[in-house]
């Protein structure tokens, strides 16, 4: 495996991953943007609309069956967030030559619908259409809506929104239901155009061609994009400590069996030189994974819960713990939770719990090899961090960290919110 | 080493199938990936939540619901008093499990240790170990699996939808059972299924990887019982015919946006051996999902339209589910009008059952499903676990593989006028709190 990263055109990047190992090529690209509450469902939805038709394959049918006809190439809408970094793009799968009937290859045709999609959206009147704007409008106001379906997620994003409520972070990858309502076809034109001119872009070519040929491929079929002045400032503020000195705490009811306990803290000072393989250790260590304190104490010693685990944001600086549990244990396991926390900053780490999480991150980092998507948002998280860390560097960090290392996260975290989902009381 | 390792080469798909079954009746799968750092092994019995009453040595025995999935959670505590998911864990292997209604999957994936963690997998999958304390502590943690689940929509509709379809058919129930159901099942319990449904002749055993495929079978037959034993039979009741009980069913829960889920008995028997036995069953099962697909796919007319007017949020969520001896057909989506959808839905198959597949239609999708068969080919945990069910079900994946070449676009629309009639749909339909019906 051969992975270069070249800058294409002004601020556009390709990271080229190339591989024979797979029967599927991939490819993503991806617009970089701040994460703001007015611009991020507009920016969510732009992926959406530019995959409803674009010049030449002006309705979705069209489109869908120039995607059979490259044997089965999938594309699709991607909006990802990274810290306070919101990124909108299309990702495209599709079948290696060798794999084809004839030996047919795809790789330029595809890149070639991908900018087309990207660059030539179908319009009326040089505006992108009202009828695709306000269609695919409502349904990302039901997929925001939709949030609610999956309780696990949506106590997760309502945590966040209390305890980020004056930052940016507040706000969900897809953005808030008011703005996107707000949403007009002439006004999300101009965010659009405002992306395509200022917003670096990040490419990712997982697959069996050369970089010279995808990059030759890729200049051409992007040579229309219309660049200004590149924005670079983009980035995430990170928070040292809790909003305020004692931990809040937000409970809402709803109608569900199960409760929720999402419990929300900074990890502090450690962010002053956040360090990727030290954060994970601590993430592993205490809840993440089988072998996590949380794991074994909340779920396996005190039957809690089914479902805990912790996650990390090392981007935003964030740990949230959470669990479903019954709502008349929820003190027991909050309790519990901070418990774990406090064994782990006071160094009551097993050599065992230590040398499980590391083997744990390490498997994880050599399966990466094996998969395209882990690879691409790797890679992603490097671009975006400026970083150029390989994951053989990464494995050896990761060896070096020690229980005082871990030991360390954990007294550097303080608790900020403390957020319960519960059902009524009948 | 005694058995006869078969190597089968699939050139269309660029993969190599070894394979073949031990003294002891367990059926082994192993599909080399040379260059490939993870390793994949899933281990596999026959018995899952529909398989409650069973005939084992001429005797009819009946269990409460959940105990295949209890058994799943159990399975991981060691005599020694250790714990098989620790255990993975040290050697950095990512074990997890599931049970179906019909089959109970042990997995682990790996970059380092595979002979290691395959023994492990091997031993602690056929080491029973149950005590009435480590019973009852199970019986709250799957209390709140059970409780999860009452709050997941797509559980619900499911549920709700088999209920319409099917009489007394154990598929009916939830595979995890009820706090009730569970409340019922006892060490000795755990002990009896786990004795006559994990005999290797009613498991399979599937790896992926880059790994010596001699290696897996040398190891399975050293690590196993050597006695064959009789492989249970199931007893889902008397047969139940392609008419549903009832048509519909709606329910409210917390839900943006209304979801509805149609079900349609299909015919799924194996044919005489005259009319082709399993091959013809085979060819049956690709014209099913070619029709599909044609009608219901992201580039059918039908969904492209209702995805346009606003009628669908989402794509539809179209299969074929062969589970426990039963055949559905299942077609779902969010839906802001799901009348709308359904009444277009029926229309669409009508439409074609009259006039027939688009000809250029058809060849467009067989060649994008050469690139979807490639895609399901790359995920190991995929590959494994759909050897594995099909192997129960009496065939091997990749036999289907250059079989979809003979379906016929004629068939596609015969299968649409002779499976997907009106009378056999029932829908289950979920709508949000406080919207009016």
């Amino acid at each position: 495996m051969n992975i270069t990263r070249e800058n294409l055109l002004p601020g556009v990047y390709l990271t080229h991953i190339g591989t024979d190992k797979f029967k599927i090529a991939s490819l993503s690209i991806s617009f970089l943007a701040q994460l703001r509450r007015e611009t991020a469902p507009g920016n969510a939805l732009i992926p959406n609309v530019l995959c409803r038709g674009s010049t030449h394959y002006d309705d979705m049918e069209k489109l869908s069956r120039r995607c059979d006809e490259l044997y089965g190439t999938a594309i699709s809408p991607l909006v990802r967030r990274i810290g306070e970094i919101q990124t909108l793009g299309i990702t495209a799968s599709f079948p290696e030559s060798v794999f084809l009937p004839a030996g047919e290859n795809v790789t330029q045709d595809v890149i070639a619908l991908m900018s087309e999609i990207l660059l030539e959206p179908s319009t009326r009147g040089g505006l992108l259409r009202e009828d695709y704007v306000n269609s695919e409008r409502d349904k990302l106001a039901e997929a925001i809506r939709s949030r609610i379906n999956n309780k696990a997620q949506y106590s997760l994003i309502r945590c966040i929104e209390e305890m980020c409520c004056f930052e940016d972070y507040a706000v969900a990858r897809l953005g808030n239901l008011e703005e996107c309502r707000e949403i007009r076809y002439r006004k999300l034109t101009r965010q659009y155009q405002q992306v395509l001119s200022s917003s670096p872009v990040e490419i990712c070519y997982c697959g069996r061609e050369t970089p010279e040929k995808i990059a030759e491929c890729l200049r051409s079929a992007l040579s229309t994009l219309p660049r200004g002045e590149i924005d670079y400032e983009i980035g995430t503020d990170v928070r040292m400590n809790a909003v305020e000195d004692d931990v809040r705490r937000v409970t809402e009811t709803m109608d569900v069996n199960q409760a929720r306990l999402v419990m929300g803290f900074r990890l502090g000072e450690v962010m002053e030189e956040p360090d990727r393989a030290t954060l994970s250790m601590f993430n592993t260590v205490f809840g993440s994974g089988v072998t996590s304190k949380l794991f074994v104490h909340v779920r396996e010693r005190l039957q809690l819960c089914y479902s805990v685990a912790s996650i990390v944001d090392v981007h935003k600086g964030t740990l949230f713990a959470a669990a479903g549990i019954d709502a008349s244990k929820a003190s027991e396991a909050e309790a519990e939770i901070l418990h774990q926390l406090q064994e782990v900053r006071d160094g009551n780490i097993t050599d065992e719990e230590l040398e499980y999480a590391k083997a744990g991150i390490l498997s994880d980092l050599t399966a990466m090899l094996d998969s395209p998507g882990a690879m691409e948002s790797f890679f992603f998280s490097n671009a975006i961090d400026g970083s150029d860390l390989t994951p053989e560097e990464y494995a050896v960090r990761v060896r070096e960290v020690t229980k005082e290392d871990v030991s360390a996260v954990a007294k550097s975290i303080v608790p900020d919110l403390f957020y319960l989902l519960r059902g009524e009381d009948k | 080493m005694s058995v006869t390792i078969e190597k089968i080469n699939y050139p269309s798909v660029g993969e190599t199938v070894y394979t073949g079954m031990l003294g002891n009746g367990l059926k082994i799968y192993v599909i080399p990936k040379p260059g490939f750092s993870s390793a994949y092994a899933a281990f596999a019995t026959h018995y899952g939540g529909a398989m409650r009453r069973f005939a084992v040595g001429g005797e009819m025995i009946d269990t409460p619901a959940g105990v295949a999935h209890f058994l799943e959670h159990k399975m991981f505590d060691m005599p020694d008093g250790s714990n098989a998911l620790t255990l993975f864990s040290q050697n950095g292997a990512d074990p997890n499990a599931f049970t179906s209604s019909d089959i109970t999957c042990y997995h682990f994936s790996c970059t380092e240790g595979f002979e290691e963690n395959l023994r492990l997998l091997l031993s602690y999958v056929s080491t029973p170990y149950y005590t009435p304390e480590t019973v009852q502590k199970e019986q709250g943690i799957i209390g709140q699996e059970i409780r999860m689940g009452d709050d997941s929509p797509a559980r619900c509709i499911y549920y709700n939808l088999l209920s319409l379809l099917y009489d007394h058919h154990p598929i009916r129930e939830a595979v995890v059972g009820t706090v009730e159901s569970i409340a019922g099942i006892t060490d000795e319990t755990l002990y009896a299924c786990h004795k006559v449904f994990y005999a290797p002749s009613n498991m399979v055993l599937c790896v992926e990887g880059d790994v010596d495929p001699e290696l897996v079978f040398s190891v399975a037959e050293e690590m196993l019982p050597k006695e064959r034993r009789p492989i249970p039979r199931a007893d889902y009741g008397a047969p139940e015919g392609l008419l549903p009980l009832q048509t519909r069913k709606e329910e409210r829960m917390s839900v943006a946006v209304p979801e509805f889920l149609m079900g349609i008995k299909i015919r799924d028997e194996v044919p005489s051996e005259e009319e082709g036995g399993m091959c013809t069953r085979l060819h049956r099962r690709l014209v099913a999902s070619l029709a599909l697909r044609m009608l219901f796919g992201n580039s059918s007319p039908l969904y492209t339209r209702l995805y346009a007017d606003g009628t669908l949020t989402q794509d539809f969520d179209f299969d074929t589910d062969y589970s426990a001896g039963t055949a559905i057909v299942l077609i779902g989506a969010e839906a802001t009008d799901v009348d709308k959808a359904l009444e277009e839905v029926h229309a669409e198959i009508a439409r074609i059952a009259r006039e027939g597949f688009d000809r250029a239609y058809f060849e467009r999708i067989r060649k994008a499903m050469i690139g979807g068969r490639l895609r399901a080919l790359e995920d190991f945990d995929n590959v494994c676990v759909t050897l594995a069910q099909d192997w129960f079900d009496g065939f091997c994946t990749f036999d289907l593989m250059d079989l979809f070449w003979e379906v016929t676009c004629d068939e596609c629309t015969r299968w649409v006028a002779e499976n997907l009639i009106p009378e056999r749909c029932a829908v289950s339909v979920l709508l949000p709190l406080g919207d009016k019906a």
